[in-house]
């Protein structure tokens, strides 16, 4: 029984089936990759582990507790976290204020209304922004407005963000998307180091198969909306199936 | 029957202002992504164009009589409006029929206010959040509203329909009920069909033109025909000019109905601007359905039967459809699913 | 050195709470320094900032917060009809009425956002004035208004001799006492002192909401509400929060205008008034602590001075002008002015909204900007933080 278990899961919009009888496990403390050509179904499934979207039939248990019907910030709140593919910040507010904002959430709940405490007052939640700060290396632009900052740090800011509140499992879609080599390989450095202290469960949508390799212990291939082949790194590469899912989406 | 025949007729020419107010708004919203609150005010201008019209046409030549003389005993005057000193007899035709003479005034003329107002202003507004264009064009609204008022005064200016049609028509008579239970005031049938002309012209434009065909591609998705080489952003500034007519016309039109007055704009602006949430941002159709069934619903909520049951119904009836409707269907009645919707 | 002081909160308090006590004495040189023009300075003010709250922190923008205003109002008078003269009571009820009202509104109104929450707000409003004109007379006695008549009943302070006049603490609010000051004629009125204390007050309760982490959860929700819902937070109850203490700012000032004056009309709540606060706020500037208050001050100071011009003044001061360019000059001036002072608040409307959006607050940060530019110095040193 993994820390995610999505069964059966169907989403169509018109007549496209997006989803086709989606099943997939997710082992507890594992980085489980999930590839696949584009429009192979794979943003589809993570919308709807986040209460983006909404299957048509199946069920997304997540440590025991169903996500279907939940509202964002409930499936937040049990302990599911995501990384957007385009960076999504408060562009607006500092990178502190927006590190802490996530520590209020994982302290104070969903809401809580704190209308004379100050911000600035609270050791516990400075210091704990800072140090989820300084483990993605932006404690030095703690005081910097989030817009001005460049597109790799700003995905450093969310992963922040997400880290600030101590998730049981991280979705990332297309971390090192648009990223140089060079981001590339410290943003994979990033989530192994981070994977290894903190022992966080890891859902990793990528087409950058050097990350997919760097990172996942289990990977999934999707291709039309189903997974076709699930097995470890070293097994994906040489498996029929999974060249001919690549060619022949490129073929279609 | 005949009562609710009565006052769907009576829902009929509210029903046409809002629906032709809020086919504007709509082809504004849905090209340009624009929300125009000065909208309103371009009905006002229409309107105040019929009442310059009127007054332009009776401006008199004074000239003092040879024959006649006041109780006073000095010569009397006899005032004879130019327009039939040159044209004698069709000049009064002229002057008798000054409303739809305005429509030949209004239609050039609120292209111009429209075309400038989207050149000089709205056009720098376009990526502007939405907050920021609402508090824009309300400004532009009362700027609009204070310049008439000045121009015109405060108070409203009756606006005489042409003899011919201002009686009542018998409809009851017509539609072989018995004669004399719905009577209706003839020009305010004028007006419904006129409503549905211009609706209907405006559908059949962009329907079966290549330029319609275009501005519909646009409405869709705005930056795909960008790339396809072709001018938007100039057919977007006619078809504000087009909005800007339409509006305007329902403006001259409707004098004979309601005198109009400096804030005439505004007030049929919020209505309208229900009337479009109620039939869903961006689509037409709905725009046009939502204006006559509102106007309807306002009607039946003024009969006094309903109002001894619900007092004060007919003062909010259209807010509480609204409200209804965004709530259970955000989208609108007829707009389509995802724009706008949260 | 203002950096420091623009940030540290005493200091912002203790320079606001002089600013306001000794409002009568700094305005009279400005001709402002009257009770009447002074109480609307602290009433409008107090509007202004309980609005930015809402619009400010949030972003959204409500155009129906003038029913509040009109539902403090009819509520103050109301408590002066029946229960007593004394101004506490009646602000009490009105906040308290007016908070109702919002939370019913808002709690619709949230289900939307951008544009339909406008809408929405809008059309409630709406139906507040149309209601209040027509089925609700008995309760607010239509177009002609609700006043205090000395037959009320007035459960508390029994009822009175003469016209009776809302009081604090026994102290009349029409009382006033006159005194020079470097030779000017300056008035300390009760009315204008009560409403300034409450301004004050209403003030640090936004400045200490604008610090807390309530205050932080609103902005973020203006900045990226669905990322707040990715990040675990619930937005709907904390934007729901702060229509409600928004809605109850308008009821307050609502209240405290009947306290300063015991009638209430509908026309309160018509949706112009609503644009007038949004004005205020964007004047002088959108989700900055002082910036509504002086947008407040700044409208009424105009609107007052403008709407007394009348063309004979005008023809006085181009006295200089020959005749006939003089009448042209008064006739182009004489729109702007008098009873054509909406003309000049909707073209300072567009202006500041198409030029100015950050409002006279960003305004004067460029100013102080471009002054303590180092010469020669690189201008990414010179950027104003915004506040």
């Amino acid at each position: 029984m993994g820390i995610l278990e999505v069964q059966n899961v169907n989403k169509r919009f018109g007549g496209l089936q997006a989803l086709n009888n989606v099943n997939l496990s997710v082992r507890e403390g594992s980085v489980h990759a999930i590839i696949g050509p584009n429009g192979a179904g794979k943003s589809t499934l993570l919308n709807c582990f986040v209460g983006r979207l909404m299957p048509d039939t199946g069920s997304v248990m997540f440590n025991g507790q169903s996500l279907l019907g939940l509202k964002p910030h409930q499936i937040n709140q049990a302990g599911v976290s995501r990384v957007f593919q385009t960076p999504e910040i408060f562009a607006d507010l500092s990178l502190w204020e927006n590190v802490m904002i996530a520590s209020f959430a994982r302290r104070d709940g969903a809401y809580r209304l704190n209308a004379f405490g100050r911000v600035k007052a609270d050791g516990e939640i400075r210091d704990h922004a800072e140090r989820n700060l300084s483990d993605v290396g932006l404690a030095s632009k703690r005081n910097m407005i989030a817009s001005a900052l460049s597109r790799g740090d700003k995905r450093r800011l969310e992963l922040a963000m997400c880290l600030a509140q101590d998730p049981k499992l991280l979705l990332l879609d297309e971390p090192t998307a648009g990223m140089s080599r060079a981001d590339t390989n410290n943003t994979i450095d990033l989530l192994k180091r981070i994977g290894e202290s903190r022992g966080i469960t890891k859902v990793v949508i990528e087409h950058d198969m050097h990350v997919v390799f760097s990172l996942a212990d289990r990977i999934t291939v999707m291709a039309q909306g189903t997974p076709i082949v699930e097995d470890a790194p070293e097994n994906i590469k040489g498996n029929p199936k999974v060249q001919e899912a690549y060619l022949g989406g490129a073929h279609a | 029957m005949d009562a609710i025949l009565l006052q769907i007729l009576n829902g009929l020419d509210k029903g046409s202002a809002y629906a032709l107010i809020a086919l504007g708004l709509t082809l504004i919203f849905g090209t340009l992504g624009v929300v125009n609150f000065a909208h309103g005010a371009l009905f006002m201008i229409g309107a105040f164009c019929a009442v310059t019209m009127q007054k332009l046409l009776s401006l008199e030549k004074v000239a003092l009589s040879e024959t006649e003389k006041t109780p006073w005993g000095t010569p009397a005057e006899i005032r004879t409006p130019y327009i039939t000193d040159w044209f004698g007899d069709f000049g009064t035709v002229l002057l008798e029929y000054s409303v739809l003479v305005s429509i030949l005034l209004a239609v050039p003329l609120m292209m111009i206010v429209g075309v400038v107002m989207e050149r000089g202003l709205i056009k720098h507004f376009y990526k502007r959040p939405h907050a920021e264009q609402i508090l824009v064009t309300f400004g532009l609204a009362i700027v609009l509203q204070e310049i008439i008022k000045s121009w015109f005064g405060a108070n409203p200016i009756p606006q005489p329909a042409p003899d011919a049609l201002r009686g009542m028509m018998d409809f009851g008579a017509w539609m072989g009920f018995q004669a004399g239970t719905i009577v209706y005031p003839l020009w305010r049938f004028v007006y419904f069909l006129f409503a549905a002309g211009i609706i209907g012209a405006v559908f059949c434009f962009l329907q079966f033109t290549t330029f319609g065909m275009v501005v519909r591609a646009g409405m869709a998705d705005r930056e795909t025909v960008g790339l396809l080489g072709i001018d938007i952003d100039k057919r977007f500034t006619f078809m504000f000019g087009l909005a800007a007519v339409v509006a305007g016309l329902a403006g001259v039109m409707f004098t004979p109905i309601v005198s109009p007055d400096y804030h005439m704009g505004m007030d049929f602006l919020v209505l309208s601007f229900v009337v479009v949430v109620v039939g869903g941002m961006g689509s037409l159709p709905g725009a046009v359905a939502a204006g006559f069934l509102l106007g309807i619903l306002q009607s039946f909520a003024s009969m006094n039967e309903v109002k001894q049951i619900f007092p004060g119904i007919d003062q909010i009836i259209i807010y509480l459809v609204a409200i209804a409707v965004i709530l259970l269907r955000p989208r609108g009645l007829m707009g389509r699913k995802g724009v706008m919707e949260t | 050195m203002l950096e420091k002081l623009r940030n540290n909160d005493t200091a912002i308090m203790l320079a606001f709470t002089a600013m306001v006590l000794l409002g009568p004495i700094i305005l009279a040189p400005f001709g402002a320094g009257y009770p009447d023009l002074l109480q609307r300075f602290a009433i409008f003010g107090i509007f202004a900032v309980g609005f930015n709250i809402l619009f400010g922190l949030t972003g959204y923008l409500s155009f129906g917060h003038a029913a509040f205003l009109g539902i403090g109002s009819y509520m103050a008078v109301w408590s002066f009809k029946l229960l007593s003269m004394s101004v506490i009571p009646a602000i009490i009820l009105a906040v308290l009425l007016s908070g109702l009202f919002a939370l019913v509104i808002g709690y619709v109104s949230l289900r939307r956002s951008g544009i339909y929450f406008s809408i929405l707000t809008l059309a409630f409003a709406q139906m507040c004035y149309n209601l209040a004109y027509s089925v609700l007379t008995p309760i607010t006695n239509g177009e002609t208004g609700l006043k205090v008549l000395s037959s009320d009943p007035r459960i508390l302070d029994g009822a009175s001799e003469g016209l009776p006049l809302p009081s604090v603490l026994g102290l009349r609010m029409i009382d006033t006492w006159r005194g020079s000051f470097l030779g000017m004629d300056v008035q300390f009125n009760v009315g204008f002192y009560f409403c300034a204390v409450i301004l004050i007050i209403a003030f640090y309760i936004s400045l200490r909401i604008f610090r807390s982490p309530f205050g932080l959860m609103l902005r973020a929700i203006r900045t990226n509400q669905a990322r707040l819902n990715y990040t675990g937070i619930n937005t709907r109850p904390y934007a729901l929060t702060a229509f409600v203490i928004s809605g109850m700012y308008a009821g307050l000032a609502g209240g405290l205008m009947a306290c300063t004056d015991p009638l209430a009309g509908a026309e309160r709540m018509q949706w112009t008034a609503s644009g007038e606060v949004v004005l205020m706020t964007i004047l002088g500037g959108v989700g900055t602590l002082i910036g509504p208050v002086l947008g407040a001050g700044f409208i009424k100071y105009f609107e007052n001075i403008f709407s007394k011009i009348n063309d004979n003044v005008l023809s006085g001061f181009l006295d200089f002008l020959p005749e006939t360019l003089r009448e042209g000059v008064v006739w182009v001036m004489g729109a702007f002015v008098g009873e054509g002072w909406h003309l000049t608040l909707g073209l300072l409307f567009m202006i500041i909204v198409i030029f100015l959006p950050g409002g006279l607050v960003e305004g004067f940060n460029r100013i102080i900007a471009w002054f303590s530019r180092p010469k020669g110095g690189d201008k990414a040193t010179a950027r104003v933080p915004a506040e």
